[in-house]
């Protein structure tokens, strides 16, 4: 549905710009061609390696890991596997929920959500190629720690 | 040579890949099937995303972003970069090619960091599923701590950055 949203909204656009302006268009096009065939190598290895992760990775797996620990240790877990791995929302969602249902501490749910979203250790050499070394581990550092403190803040008010 | 050098990491994994399937047939026949379908995902989102950003590119100038995301644009450029992230859809590699356009066109470097994490966590249409499954208790919390963190992270990050660094960031040609 986005995506289609997104074909119609970007081809209108280019008829837009076709008509107004032929070379302008041409340029366009050559600068879309140019950014993609840059990072093409980073984004195939990337999504070469969510493929190879997460077929290891099934839910089943990480629902035992996470279902059997509580506390810091069950956090630190979720944490770590929130960050390695690469669920899509609607499917990361229902799977939070019912292991919450399952027995799951709600922090242990929060931290793995917000690392899941926020830290990307996979996507990490095609952030790093965009940003360089520094802002790159530094953002998912610090976006890391913060999963912990959503997670405590989450863990005062749901109860 | 320079391909290999270029693909080395995809290059590594399909043999890591291959060997798997000769382990274990099963799963590597999985691994292949899975891979295959994310570069499917990947070719059906990542044109039309290309595609606005070279237009984006071509036709709006750099003064237009300054004046909005600029260094000067203060409190109006933090809340817009939250907006234009929190309506965006799509992983987060995929805010990585809007942002280098930002960097290209002068955007304050405070106000792209909130925008990638705007992206990652205040996804609107994610929000709304989240709180049919995790519950309106859990989504409003975690979305209002979100955003505070948010910005600190993007303060300190900046803060933590030196200006030759930047300086790399903001001059590096990835596309000209």
């Amino acid at each position: 549905m986005f995506t289609l949203i997104l074909y119609i909204i970007s081809i209108a656009f280019l008829i837009v710009s076709l008509y107004k302006d032929k070379k302008k268009t041409k340029m366009a096009l050559m600068k879309s061609w140019k950014s993609f065939e840059n990072i093409l190598p980073a984004f195939a290895g990337v999504l070469a390696l969510i493929g190879l992760v997460l077929t290891i990775l099934t839910p089943e797996i990480i629902s035992k890991i996470i279902g059997a620990n509580t506390g810091f240790l069950g956090m630190f877990i979720t944490s770590i596997i929130g960050s390695i791995t690469l669920i899509p929302g609607f499917v990361a969602f229902p799977l939070a929920a019912s292991l919450i249902q399952r027995g799951a501490g709600v922090m242990q749910i929060a931290v793995f959500i917000s690392t899941l979203m926020m830290v990307g250790f996979v996507t990490l050499p095609l952030e790093i190629s965009y940003f360089g070394k520094r802002v790159a581990i530094l953002r998912n550092a610090l976006s890391y720690i913060f999963s912990f403190i959503v997670a405590l803040i989450i863990g005062m008010v749901v109860r | 040579m320079k391909f290999f050098k270029r693909y080395v990491l995809f290059i590594l994994i399909i043999l890591l890949d291959v060997i798997i399937l000769f382990v274990n047939k099963q799963l590597g026949i999985k691994i292949f099937i899975n891979t295959t379908s994310n570069f499917l995902n990947m070719l059906g989102v990542i044109p039309p995303i290309f595609l606005l950003l070279g237009l984006l590119d071509t036709w709006v100038p750099r003064e237009t972003i300054i004046k909005y995301l600029g260094e000067k644009s203060g409190i109006k450029g933090v809340l817009l970069s939250i907006f234009l992230g929190s309506a965006a859809a799509g992983p987060l590699y995929g805010a990585f090619p809007v942002a280098e356009v930002m960097i290209k066109k002068g955007a304050k470097f405070s106000n792209i960091l909130i925008f990638l994490g705007a992206w990652s966590t205040l996804k609107i249409p994610m929000f709304l599923f989240e709180m049919t499954s995790l519950g309106t208790k859990f989504a409003i919390t975690r979305w209002i701590v979100d955003v505070i963190g948010i910005i600190l992270i993007a303060v300190l990050t900046d803060k933590l950055i030196n200006s030759e660094e930047k300086q790399r960031i903001y001059s590096r040609k990835l596309w000209s």
